[in-house]
């Protein structure tokens, strides 16, 4: 059978294939373990309360691609958010204007990155680290830390694509939070892999001056990727408040770290140019599964942060070590190509 | 202009560089110089009362812990990598030696059983750091994996196993003897600034004049020229890993002095503080440049900011954004001043 040689040849230079060979696992041993994890209803659910991670996930491996990395995100989600939700609950004003408003902030906030970045020469993690810091103390000294609870209806009402009962009365729900984030994965999927733009994305991050040199416009490179986070994050930000029916300032701060091992288990790679959209998908779902499955054998939730410590350090070693014995790494020192 | 271009050329030399390597003279730093003399002066015109004394001491009671874990997050700069964990390493020593001093001295034990006590503590949490240095250096320099990603995975480890044995909760009550003793000054400066002063001196010293100090820089600069200039760069690397771990231990004795306390949450919002004032001292991001004069430097201005708008009343949210947009401001100016003071540039 030469073709599934073939195949499992594909496979196994796929760096997220690994990864789906650890879900399958991990997957196994949970559903053998914890009756309640292999259900429909389980799994949807689970879908649904990473969606938003998952948003974040998806704008952060384009920023990681273009060899970058970014750390104010959940910042700018939570000043997107708060100031939608002003709009909403305060001025009354309709959904549309709200939501457009809340991802033009976090737009602007992505280009503000991106000119910090590229013009002011500063590096991505000590700009992304800066603007958090300003964003989110400006936030919290503005909103007093206050939340807001009375969001319009349009915003925190369910909406239910589909559903469906099974025998023993567990409802499956496909929401708009799941259709948000598959809608986002296509088209962060399209974008980096059938258009220009994500050629020179994924060029820029393997070899900036290369990437100059065939004629790529750097500038508006930058400005693509980080506008593209602080569009996802905005988004991520108005799902989150959609979810849990209030924006709280302060919700979003402090998942950024998840966010990053999310991205980066699924193969996205620090020094950029390296990443798929499969891949990032994949991480979050490891992740995911790993605290829903302790949740369910009764583990303390205190103990999730040590399996995603433990994850987050074997999984890079055995990625970095498996492909280092394939072929010569392109930078041995690992340092991102470009800040 | 003649010696404009002889200065460049030797700059972009090895002599610049062995310069740049050796030099550490505290006036090197003009621009941050100025801006904590513009500071002072502002504050002291604008606040009656702050250039006294009592500002003075506040201060030195102020800086010790954020400099000590700055000095921790420093040394893997250098070498171009980053130590994530530094927070997390401080708490987990802070809470096992607070355990063990829980465990050892109860109320009716007297003052030598309870020096003894107090130094088994100090051993257990010297040895826990080392032993994390150990593996996380190992882990860096033997799987190449980037030490964002490693250090993440060894906070979210070690943070993990502190929540979880602790269930969140501080642990209190430490030995009269041992904060009185972290608490005494000395000429009228708090021990626990001397600790910082000694620790700064001790950290520059070896960054500076040691051949473990040059191999670091060399790291920071180019790993793979250093490794090919018969360095043992994993050594090395294993070596600023062990380093930064026990700056976190020293930290942690001082944590336990101020807060009487140890918890896992405690000074998590330190972390980006850290890489924000090494980098506003001049540590370069991408390694290789940095010394530790410039971050002493950074720390002053930081900590002259925030007390300054502390006495203006000010929050301290305020005081964080300010603090992001002096780090803007000054790389800024890092950027820009090569257009204004070479309008026609050589080339």
């Amino acid at each position: 059978m030469p073709s599934a040689d073939k195949l499992l040849q594909r496979l196994r230079r796929r760096p997220e294939s690994w990864l789906v060979g650890v879900i399958l696992i991990v997957g196994a041993f949970l559903s053998a373990a914890a009756p309640g994890f292999l259900t429909t209803a389980n799994l949807v659910d689970l879908l649904e309360s990473y969606s938003v991670q998952a948003v974040l996930a998806l704008g952060l491996f384009v920023v990681l691609v273009s060899g970058g990395i970014d750390i104010s995100f959940a910042a700018t989600a939570s000043v997107a958010q708060y100031l939608a939700a002003l709009m909403a609950a305060r001025l009354q004003l309709p959904g549309f204007a709200c939501i457009g408003a809340g991802l033009l902030v976090g737009t602007a906030l992505g280009c503000l990155n991106a000119t910090l970045i590229h013009f002011v020469r500063i590096t991505s993690i000590i700009a992304s680290i800066a603007m958090m810091s300003v964003t989110f103390s400006l936030l919290m000294y503005f909103s007093g830390g206050k939340s807001i609870y009375n969001l319009p209806d349009w915003w925190t009402d369910r909406i239910v694509f589909w559903q469906t009962e099974d025998a023993a009365g567990d409802l499956t729900r496909i929401t708009l939070p799941v259709v948000v984030m598959v809608v986002a994965a296509i088209l962060t999927w399209l974008m980096m892999t059938r258009s220009t733009v994500g050629r020179q994305l994924y060029a820029l991050g393997g070899n900036p001056e290369a990437a100059r040199r065939v004629g790529a416009n750097i500038a508006a490179l930058h400005y693509v990727a980080y506008g593209f986070l602080g569009f996802m994050a905005a988004l991520a930000g108005l799902l989150q408040a959609h979810r849990v029916g209030e924006s709280v300032p302060s919700a979003m701060y402090g998942t950024e770290l998840a966010v990053l091992s999310a991205a980066v288990l699924g193969g996205a790679s620090l020094s950029g140019g390296i990443g798929t959209v499969p891949g990032v998908l994949c991480g979050i779902v490891l992740l995911a599964m790993l605290q829903n499955g302790l949740n369910l054998l009764g583990v303390s939730s205190y103990f999730f942060q040590i399996v995603i410590g433990l994850t987050i350090l074997i999984s890079t070693s055995i990625t970095v070590l498996s492909t280092r014995s394939r072929r010569r790494r392109r930078n041995p020192a690992g340092e991102p190509a470009h800040g | 202009m003649a010696d404009l271009f002889e200065e460049r050329a030797g700059q972009a030399g090895l002599t610049g560089l062995m310069a740049r390597l050796r030099g550490g003279v505290p006036g090197g730093f003009p621009g941050l110089t100025a801006l904590l003399i513009g500071l002072i002066a502002l504050f002291s015109l604008s606040i009656p009362g702050f250039a006294s004394g009592r500002t003075a001491q506040a201060f030195m009671f102020q800086v010790p812990l954020l400099g000590l874990l700055s000095l921790a997050m420093v040394v893997p700069l250098i070498t171009g990598g980053l130590n994530l964990a530094i927070i997390a390493t401080t708490n987990q020593c802070a809470l096992l030696m607070a355990f063990i001093m829980n465990a050892l001295i109860g109320p009716e034990t007297g003052g030598g059983a309870a020096v003894l006590a107090i130094l088994a503590a100090l051993g257990a949490g010297l040895a826990l750091a080392a032993v994390i240095g150990l593996v996380t250096g190992a882990l860096v320099a033997y799987t190449g994996v980037h030490p964002i990603l490693v250090t993440l995975g060894t906070k979210s480890l070690i943070d993990g196993i502190s929540i979880y044995l602790t269930r969140g909760t501080p642990i209190s009550g430490i030995p009269g003897l041992y904060s009185a003793a972290g608490n005494a000054t000395l000429l009228g400066m708090p021990m626990t600034f001397l600790v910082l002063v000694v620790m700064t001196l001790l950290v520059g010293l070896i960054l500076r004049r040691t051949p473990f100090g040059v191999a670091c820089a060399m790291i920071g600069s180019n790993i793979e020229a250093t490794r090919f200039s018969a360095i043992d760069t994993k050594r090395v690397l294993v070596g600023v890993y062990l380093m930064s771990s026990l700056l976190c231990f020293v930290a942690a004795t001082v944590m336990l002095a101020i807060f009487n306390s140890a918890s896992a949450e405690y000074a998590q919002s330190y972390l980006l503080v850290t890489i924000l004032a090494a980098v506003l001292g001049g540590v370069d991001p991408f390694g290789g440049f940095g010394k530790v004069t410039g971050l002493m430097l950074a720390l002053t201005i930081l900590q002259v900011i925030s007390s300054g708008f502390n006495q203006y009343g000010l929050s301290n949210y305020l005081t964080l954004a300010f603090w992001g947009l002096t780090l803007i401001g000054v790389m800024a100016v890092q950027t820009i001043r090569p257009y204004l003071t070479w309008p026609r540039r050589p080339g």
